[in-house]
């Protein structure tokens, strides 16, 4: 089965509707302006676990769709 | 040895000592291999090995098996050409039979602008090492009879490259046979042992913290697939890394021999035939990044269909089975391998989906480092810091798909 995203106004559509699009996370240690591009261009969170996402919705309603999603298993926590 | 007469793997268990030279977190291909090098080519054995399931469970136990250097820029096409010849050597070297076959591997170009990519990357390949020609879609009937050059009319075959060296293993027992000529020269195979931390001493890696206690070593080594950000993280470092799903999948028996492997760049998938005379078919990774194993029914749609596009007597075959696998996929689509500037702590990540043919000369490459202390001149331009110096490798026409 694939993954339903819960979309507010087209309700629950499968994953390959939308296009993913990520919440970059820079760090705020980073004050050295280089390290912090750098670290903005590449460096990727990556977590292991439930992170914030923002899913456009290209075959449908054509809005952004905030959820969370937990990367080991897959399971929409919220939207 | 052959396929009817041979002997069964032998390994020898230990219990973990406290301390190792060398401290391998990850017992895939990568992490085995340069095991084997350490204890072949450098005599390196005080080196354990960490799996935190069985060897081979992760990525080199779910890839599909794809040999070949038909790389786009001349660093990458320099390495993997290296490991193309170091899979040549690896049955006689370890006297197991790995299965080593070769195909030949045709890459198909459906637009001018493909076209243009083939011929540049037979010319670069060509002199850089490995053996790639441009052939024309007569050339390919000829390579291939049983695809459509129409492409079904949306599709036309219009040219592509064609590599002689393309050939496939069985990837358990390029694991089995690096795992065990690893082991019979003395270093340490733990499996069911996963690392859950770190040990450090201020800005230095000094050992492992595992289920089956602390292990203090002068090197350690990360050669995990999937989960290196988490690991990378308890030393402190950022990676450049997201992890995506990879799925395939295999159809039943196919009664004829499928000689090539076939791939098209522009349709985003290949197809070559298993010993056993599956049909193994891949695509591209899931855009969602996740560490999940979960497959799904929409690729085994989406790709089934852009392979019966090529190949129509495809579409006789059931599917038998589907599996995913979660890979490192770098920015630039090239993997990263060196030091870390984290002293005592080294990588080899970013394999993404094209990890299992660089592990003869992965391993290679990390076990000199390993080694001598010095960066190998292959490797150096593989390096983490090659994102803070603006010379990223970026090879995604050659590496997107397998």
């Amino acid at each position: 089965m694939s993954i339903l995203i819960p979309c507010p106004h087209c309700g629950s559509r499968p994953i390959q509707e939308f296009v993913y699009g990520e919440i970059p996370a820079v760090p705020d240690t980073l004050t050295d302006p280089d390290a912090r591009d750098l670290d903005r261009a590449f460096m990727r969170a990556n977590p292991e676990g439930v992170q914030a996402e923002a899913w456009f919705h290209l075959y449908g309603c054509r809005r952004w769709v905030r959820l969370e999603r937990d990367t080991r298993t897959d399971a929409i926590q919220s939207s | 040895m052959n396929e009817f007469m041979e002997k069964k793997v032998q390994f020898k268990w230990h219990e973990p000592k406290k301390h190792y030279d060398v401290v391998i977190i990850g017992g895939g291909g990568h992490g085995l291999s340069t095991a084997y090098f350490l204890a072949t080519r450098h005599g390196v054995t005080d080196v354990a090995v960490l799996e935190r399931s069985y060897i081979g469970g992760g990525n080199s136990g779910r890839n599909t098996t794809v040999i070949r250097s038909n790389y786009g820029i001349p660093e990458a096409v320099r390495f993997y050409q290296r490991s193309v010849e170091l899979y040549y050597q690896l049955e006689a070297e370890t006297e197991r039979w790995i299965m080593h076959k070769q195909k030949g591997l045709l890459w198909l170009a459906h637009t001018e602008a493909a076209v243009r990519a083939e011929v540049a990357r037979a010319e670069i390949n060509t002199a850089f090492g490995a053996d790639t020609e441009y052939v024309t879609p007569k050339q390919i009937k000829e390579i291939c009879p049983e695809i459509d050059l129409s492409g079904g009319g949306a599709w036309p075959v219009i040219g592509g490259s064609y590599h002689p060296a393309g050939s496939t293993a069985r990837h358990d027992r390029v694991n089995w046979a690096l795992a065990e000529g690893a082991n019979r020269r003395g270093v340490h195979i733990h499996q069911r042992t996963a690392v859950t931390g770190l040990l450090m001493d201020g800005d230095r890696v000094t050992g492992v913290e595992t289920t089956a206690g602390p292990i203090s070593a002068k090197v350690v080594l990360s050669a995990v697939g999937g989960h290196v950000t988490t690991l990378a993280k308890m030393a402190g470092l950022r990676l450049p890394i997201r992890t995506h799903p990879l799925q395939a999948y295999v159809t039943n028996h196919y009664e004829l021999t499928f000689n090539p492997i076939v791939a098209s760049t522009s349709l985003l998938f290949y197809v070559s035939q298993t010993a056993r005379g599956e049909m193994l078919i891949g695509a591209e990774i899931d855009r969602q990044p996740s560490y999940s194993y979960n497959s799904g029914h929409h690729f085994l749609q989406s790709c089934s269909f852009r392979a019966i596009t090529l190949l129509p007597f495809l579409r006789n075959l059931r599917i038998l089975r589907q599996w995913t696998g979660v890979c490192d996929m770098s920015p630039d689509y090239s993997p990263i391998m060196g030091k870390t500037g984290v002293e005592g702590f080294y990588i080899t990540t970013g394999w993404g989906t094209w990890g299992f043919k660089a592990i003869p000369a992965g391993g290679e490459q990390m076990a000199q480092l390993i080694a001598t202390g010095q960066t190998p001149e292959p490797i150096a331009p593989f390096s983490l810091d090659r994102f803070a110096n603006d010379r990223t490798l970026a090879d995604r026409g050659s590496a997107g798909t397998h």
